[in-house]
């Protein structure tokens, strides 16, 4: 039986591109693009990746490693400024199973460079008493942790 | 205050986690962790440094609270404890990790955008 339970976080961070804010939103608005940076990690073995970039729009995601779980990432876009600003709402599902459904906020700022700040405000849906994340004993962190690593050998720049 | 006590204590055990996991020795530590208990000595094979210099390392894990460590004999075994986070934590912790990888591949990216000259004039 599961236990429910909402978690609420939030968290925001940045990150400085050399490239213009057309660039950047390019990367995020065009399906072939967007396919290039946002793939899952290195070994994991790929769904289909949809991305209908408009206001209304779905993207949609899935993937895990080996025998592990499969994660499915499903998102509606909300609102969409170019070269300025992406708002979408994602649910993220593990096995099947909810897992949390946050609100994401890109922001791009001009300059020399462009600015890139990402928000989410996220609910953690039964986190606490999940029998899949027991079973799972770290977690996804580890998961996370270990797409972090697999994905990206020189970062900590 | 209690609330705001709370918060500013869990951020803090956050900062030390995103530090601990700043440096790329410690994540090849983390990751090799991920797949099971292992010696010190194993964990400072792959790394280019010395034995001493990888265990201050796992001990700057160890203080981050996602690395535990236990001796046996004369054998001092680490595993990975993640659990000591909690769901809101690990909740950040997950998304910021696949935000980070995700966002230094943007990077690349966009590097290798600037550096094509079929795309050079774009925006």
């Amino acid at each position: 039986m599961t236990e429910r339970s909402v978690e609420h976080a939030s968290f925001s961070f940045e990150r400085v591109y050399d490239a213009s804010p057309a660039q950047v939103f390019a990367a995020w608005a065009d399906p072939a693009a967007k396919a290039q940076w946002f793939r899952n990690p290195e070994g994991w073995e790929d769904g289909p990746y949809e991305l209908d970039f408009r206001v209304g729009g779905r993207e949609s995601a899935s993937g895990g490693p080996k025998g592990g779980p499969v994660h499915e990432y499903r998102a509606l876009y909300w609102d969409i400024v170019p070269d300025e600003r992406i708002v979408y709402s994602y649910e993220m599902l593990e096995d099947g199973t909810r897992v949390s459904v946050s609100l994401a906020i890109m922001e791009l700022e001009p300059g020399g460079s462009t600015r890139l700040t990402l928000t989410e405000h996220g609910a953690f849906l039964d986190g606490l008493d999940s029998a899949a994340r027991r079973r799972q004993g770290m977690g996804s962190l580890l998961d996370a942790l270990g797409e972090t690593l697999s994905g990206d050998d020189h970062a900590g720049r | 205050m209690t609330i705001v006590k709370y918060i500013l204590n869990r951020s803090l055990t956050l900062d030390r986690v995103f530090h601990a996991l700043a440096d790329p020795s410690r994540r090849v530590i983390v990751e090799r962790l991920t797949e099971g208990p292992a010696t010190a000595s194993d964990l400072a094979e792959p790394l280019p440094m010395t034995l001493p210099g990888a265990l201050q390392h796992l001990q700057m894990l160890e203080r981050s609270g996602l690395v535990h460590s236990r001796k046996t004999g004369r054998v001092r075994t680490y595993r990975i404890e993640a659990e000591a986070l909690q769901p809101a934590e690990r909740w950040i912790a997950e998304r910021r990790a696949g935000w980070e990888r995700r966002l230094d591949n943007l990077g690349a990216y966009l590097a290798e955008q600037r550096d094509d000259p079929r795309t050079s004039d774009d925006g």
